[in-house]
């Protein structure tokens, strides 16, 4: 396999780029694997890179129903940031981060990790304290954050609204500098190479469709392409997570919803950096080939349709010109929606089911992008010892028996509040 | 777009309405005290993806709370019914 470098590069610009080989193999899967990821996004991918590099477990595959990265992993709006206050999310935010900041050195793939910075919008005084309560939060657990009023987001952030008709006069904002955005395909093949050439078996286009039990243990998968046995089975598969649990005879508290983004025609760079408006659901960034990339709210009904409805797209676009009037004009390109698995306090799942020989890493509502290396990082670990890390021990899925809900927000058990 | 028929009201857009919530849980009785039943009800569901039923506030339109059928999958709508009725 081809480590790839400036080296490289010119070598191969020399060979008429007619040698490149296979970025990873497509195997025939064998009769039986220690440990079986279902699902081939970021997270799933990353999971097997991280039990093959750091517990030497490399008899693994990774089973995808359609292609690499073909759900979530690129249906996302790119944006990775550390902001949260609730124990158990900070600090697994914050290692996700730090993986982050090493990952395309880590990889040998460049996931064109980009630290541009995240804003957070306040538009009242109120909105002013929460913001310094959790840059306080983060500030102590050794996250960088800093507070701006008003004069400082309008220097710099000229173009934003700031006259006395403004919809929602922006009273100042919190700023992690070491946010920003990444390559989504790219963090996905990445960790589908790194995994690939440690020994990961990588099997596209086979959806499970259920498990291998014996004695109440599930010991593998049936797939619609043959039965496959696992020592261990773990899901990755974030939007389906109800559904192959319910497979497995669980019920999650979990609500699939979908969520949209959205991708002008690009334009000369005017956003060098993330912005999140307070007033309303929705964040803009620019991509590098000038795309502006905008998110905003969920549909609000459950759906595992993959794409959205109108009444939301003008609800983002309003939320864009109410906060940004000069692109109004911009066209849009296109538009996407992806589902999510919208759990019952807004945190997410990494943990050991109650079935034996299944565990489940779902539950991301509307923040799996930012997390992928540390979702693979712990899920790993949570494999491989058969116990939590530290940073995932409190995404549990007894956390709701136990009254132990990180909820970040504070909406209580309402899906679609999240 | 979804459209909705309102028994009320008629076909209507779905921006005069408000999803509320899974309405195939049912409470417990009150006296129930194991903790078991309240998990589910609270926390735990079923998530279909296909067929689901669920209410709808028709918030701009007569103000009734209905119980609509709808697939999670293709936005089909099924039935649609007074939640009042549907309890009854």
């Amino acid at each position: 396999m081809t480590h790839y470098s400036a080296f490289s590069v010119f070598r191969h610009a020399l060979r008429g780029n007619k040698t490149w080989g296979r970025a990873w193999r497509d195997p025939e899967p064998k009769a039986s694997y220690d440990v079986v990821i279902v699902g081939g996004g970021g997270h799933g991918l990353a999971t097997a890179y991280y039990l093959a590099k750091e517990h030497g477990i490399t008899n693994v595959a990774v089973i995808e129903k359609g292609w690499l990265g073909g759900g979530n992993t690129g249906r996302n709006t790119t944006i990775v940031r550390s902001n949260y206050m609730m124990p158990g999310n900070t600090m697994f935010y914050e290692r996700s981060m730090k993986l982050w900041e090493n990952l395309s050195q880590d990889l040998n793939y460049n996931v064109m990790i980009s630290q541009r910075g995240q804003y957070n919008l306040c538009h009242s005084p109120g909105q002013m304290d929460a913001a310094r309560r959790r840059g306080n939060v983060m500030r102590a657990n050794g996250i960088d954050a800093e507070l701006f009023d008003r004069a400082e987001v309008r220097r710099r952030l000229p173009y934003l609204d700031y006259t006395e008709n403004a919809r929602f006069p922006i009273h100042g904002a919190i700023y992690q500098s070491r946010a920003g955005t990444a390559r989504h395909d790219a963090v996905a093949w990445g960790f589908a190479r790194g995994a690939d050439r440690r020994g990961v078996d990588i099997l596209q286009q086979r959806e499970v469709t259920g498990y291998l039990w014996e004695g109440g243990r599930i010991v593998g998968v049936q797939t619609n392409r043959g039965d496959i046995r696992a020592g261990k089975v773990g899901l990755c598969v974030a939007g389906h997570s109800g559904h192959l649990a319910r497979m497995a005879g669980l019920r999650l508290p979990i609500e699939t919803h979908s969520l949209q983004a959205f991708v002008t025609e690009p334009y000369k760079p005017l956003v060098d950096t993330v912005i999140s408006f307070g007033a309303a659901h929705f964040y803009i960034s620019q991509s590098d080939k000038g795309g502006l990339v905008l998110g905003g709210d969920l549909d609000m009904y459950n759906s595992y349709a993959q794409r959205g409805g109108l009444p939301i797209v003008e609800h983002t676009l309003a939320s864009a010109k109410a906060l940004m009037p000069s692109v109004s004009r911009l066209k849009l390109l296109r538009h996407w929606a992806g589902v999510m698995d919208m759990s019952m306090d807004g945190s997410p799942f990494i943990a050991k089911t109650p079935v034996d020989g299944l565990y489940l890493n779902g539950g991301w509502c509307y923040g799996g992008f930012k997390a992928t290396p540390a979702s693979g990082w712990c899920f790993a670990h949570t494999i491989a010892r058969d116990a939590p890390h530290a940073d995932n021990a409190e995404f549990t899925l007894n956390r709701f028996e136990r009254g132990y809900q990180i909820d970040e927000k504070g909406m209580g058990p309402k899906p679609n509040a999240h | 777009m979804i459209r909705i028929n309102c028994p009320i009201c008629g076909l209507r857009s779905e921006t005069e309405f408000t999803y509320g919530e899974d309405a195939s849980v049912t409470r417990p009785a009150m006296d129930e005290s194991a903790a078991q039943p309240w998990l589910d009800y609270v926390f735990n569901r079923d998530n279909p993806r296909g067929w689901h039923r669920e209410y709808w506030h028709h918030a701009q339109g007569c103000r009734q709370w209905l119980v609509l059928e709808r697939n999670t999958l293709t936005h089909e709508i099924g039935t649609c019914r007074l939640a009042r009725e549907d309890a009854a």
